[in-house]
């Protein structure tokens, strides 16, 4: 905290923490209502008012994971050497589908789930890995034609994404790359490249060169400066780039919704689809929302010290 | 230990020539310094003998071997910047190891840690070893980094201003440190400054540079009372030397626009113009002295005053002891030493006795 003197000043101070307080709470609300929609039971999920006070249950995480069908009238169920979790579902008159050996069948979300972290952390590690080669390159090397070669990369960029998404869609097709891994991981890292090594360069800019020139004189080849001098000073900004990729490539849509239906289809297009037969219910859709939200919460968690550095883009060091 | 030659070499950054057809020739175990203003071609050269950068024309030679496609590490050199010098999120002791756990030397720890302690007992800075380089002072910074170089064991020291960045006493201190760890290892050092009195403490010889070319080349005193041109005379030497425009007429010289004479001595030149230059010490100033002046400035320095005569519109300056009292706009009275004197081509700046020679 600054040191405050005046009256003044701390006044001004004092306003300056409410408002933040306001602010906060009207950005954190929205996550509030999702968060506690996912741990409402089905009939409180579309009071008006809405319910604040309530007994939280697992419910909708339950339902989330598992394929159900709703229970016919009169049809008994073993209610008694059910498990805790599969009575909540007895419990909302439905029960759990098995396969004819009795296993329990899951619902598509693990697999969009786990399809969505291999995308985006696939692209996240290529984008970043390229962008910081490339950005050393322009850093460090005359590259004829530098600032033309720059202004292709951050052009395209230029475009809305979803202008292009049609023929997209017909190459992906005649490729065979249609609802494949490969190819949303392809168009992730594409996207984020060019984001890469702008805001790359900016960060090895940052670093002087004097480091790996004093390691070429002592004895090292120019890939081992690189390793042992300019990743680790990089570190900052490689963090901060590898967060904004990831989100770029977690949150995206859009394509998903195109390009991929069921094999390679990750998250965020299967959640709405939920919505679609019957009556929605919401709580799923909230529970399967905030399982969403959270790899990139921990992953900023985890990286806020060097997002914090980061994001002042170097101004602070020297 | 080595030598190092250069041999008409010329570098361009673009259309920007950075050095023009240099030729030097650098003894075993010689202090040599590289002398010049920002953007003479200093640092360029240097990088050069490194192997940072390529020369675009010449060749380069180190123990006779032409090291031109040599890179950087093969050349065995040592290097001591001006600053960001050290490597960061290291202590010191991993700073003066990183050098020696290169591949291309591939040494024992034993070896490693015995090369260490004899760097920082050489440059006392064992208490330091465990730090981490973002807590030492410019100065602890500056012999980490000569230690750096020290534990390789070099063939050639090179540094680039190593000093400039510390200040005053600092460097004071080490400039006396750095010539006498020079001598105590016999190795060849080449020193890169823009500052005149690091050059003439510290060289066994100075190359002056100027626009990417040599001027001259010699030990101190040679460059200090025989320089080249008037770059020369005035770069080198505080108080600056006065250079006075005028003629030399029958035995005497008329500094013009009229305004004062002075006797020449017997080594003068013909009569004609010249750049008249003489340092503030051959300036005398006395009761009978045959040029009256008034005092137009006076600087303290301690062991002397540096006091600027004003004749008409002309100025020089003169050392005098610190013991003698003069004021502002006092009158008094100087002549000067004649055979100290030099004489200028009004042209070309060049010294008339370097162009009969």
């Amino acid at each position: 905290m600054a040191v405050v003197s005046s009256r003044g000043q701390r006044l001004s101070n004092r306003v300056a923490i409410a408002a933040i307080l306001v602010i906060t709470l009207v950005f954190l609300a929205p996550i509030y209502w999702i968060g506690s929609t996912a741990f409402k039971p089905r009939s409180l999920a579309t009071t008006s008012p809405p319910t604040i006070v309530y007994q939280p249950e697992i419910s909708p995480m339950v339902k989330l994971f598992t394929k159900r069908v709703q229970l016919k009238p009169n049809e008994k169920v073993d209610y008694d050497n059910a498990p805790w979790w599969e009575r909540m579902i007895f419990d909302g008159g439905e029960r759990i589908s098995r396969t004819g050996k009795g296993a329990i069948q899951l619902s598509g979300y693990p697999d969009r789930f786990i399809n969505s972290l291999i995308v985006a952390v696939t692209s996240t590690l290529l984008a970043v890995g390229m962008g910081t080669i490339t950005a050393y390159g322009f850093s460090r090397f005359r590259v004829k034609g530098e600032a033309d070669w720059l202004f292709f990369i951050l052009s395209t960029r230029m475009l809305p994404p979803i202008v292009v998404a049609i023929p997209m869609f017909l190459m992906y097709r005649a490729a065979g790359l249609n609802d494949s891994h490969v190819g949303l991981i392809l168009l992730y890292t594409a996207f984020n490249v060019s984001f890469a090594v702008w805001l790359m360069k900016g960060f090895i800019d940052e670093i002087p060169k004097e480091y790996e020139e004093a390691a070429l004189v002592d004895g090292y080849t120019r890939l081992q400066a690189f390793w042992k001098i300019v990743l680790p000073e990089a570190a900052t900004g490689i963090a901060a780039t590898a967060v904004f990729c990831f989100i770029t490539a977690w949150n995206e849509y859009a394509f998903a919704l195109i390009l991929t239906n069921k094999k390679a289809q990750t998250a965020p297009p299967f959640i709405p689809s939920q919505i679609g037969s019957g009556l929605p219910d919401w709580t799923v859709i909230a529970a399967g929302t905030v399982l969403f939200l959270l790899p990139v919460a921990i992953f900023t968690f985890l990286l806020r010290n060097h997002l914090l550095r980061g994001m002042s883009f170097g101004a602070i060091r020297k | 230990m080595a030598r190092i030659r250069l041999e008409n070499i010329s570098k361009n950054f673009g259309p920007h020539t950075a050095v023009e057809d240099l030729d030097l020739d650098i003894a075993d175990g010689e202090f040599f310094v590289l002398l010049g203003p920002t953007g003479a071609g200093k640092t360029t050269t240097l990088r050069m003998i490194a192997g940072l950068d390529k020369p675009t024309v010449g060749r380069i030679f180190i123990n006779e071997a032409n090291v031109n496609d040599w890179g950087p590490a093969e050349r065995d050199v040592a290097l001591v910047l001006q600053q960001y010098s050290l490597y960061p999120r290291l202590t010191v002791r991993d700073n003066l190891a990183f050098p020696l756990r290169s591949r291309v030397r591939n040494l024992a720890p034993a070896e490693i840690d015995q090369r260490i302690d004899y760097a920082a007992r050489t440059l006392r800075i064992t208490h330091l070893l465990d730090r981490k380089t973002d807590r030492l002072s410019g100065g602890e910074m500056q012999r980490v980094s000569i230690g750096r170089a020290i534990v390789r064991e070099p063939q050639v020291f090179l540094m680039d201003e190593p000093l400039s960045a510390l200040d005053a006493k600092l460097r004071e201190a080490l400039r006396t440190e750095l010539k006498d760890l020079q001598r105590r290892l016999g190795a060849t050092f080449i020193f890169v400054t823009h500052d005149q009195v690091e050059a003439m403490t510290m060289g066994d010889r100075i190359a002056i540079l100027n626009r990417g070319q040599i001027v001259q080349v010699g030990a101190p005193q040679d460059v200090y009372s025989n320089p080249r041109d008037t770059f020369v005379a005035s770069f080198v030497g505080a108080p600056a030397i006065n250079l006075l425009k005028g003629e030399v007429q029958g035995g005497r010289a008329v500094v013009t626009p009229k305004s004062f004479e002075l006797p020449v001595a017997g080594q003068a030149p013909g009569a004609g113009s010249y750049i008249f230059g003489i340092r503030p010490e051959d300036v005398r100033v006395e009761s009978g002295a045959p040029v009256e002046g008034r005092v137009h400035d006076i600087e303290n320095h301690g062991i002397e005053k540096i006091i600027t005569v004003r004749v008409n519109e002309h100025f020089v300056r003169a050392s005098i002891p610190a013991r003698v009292d003069v004021a502002l706009e006092e009158v008094i009275r100087f002549g000067w030493n004649a055979e100290k004197l030099i004489y200028f081509d009004p042209r070309t700046g060049i010294n008339t006795r370097h162009q009969i020679a």
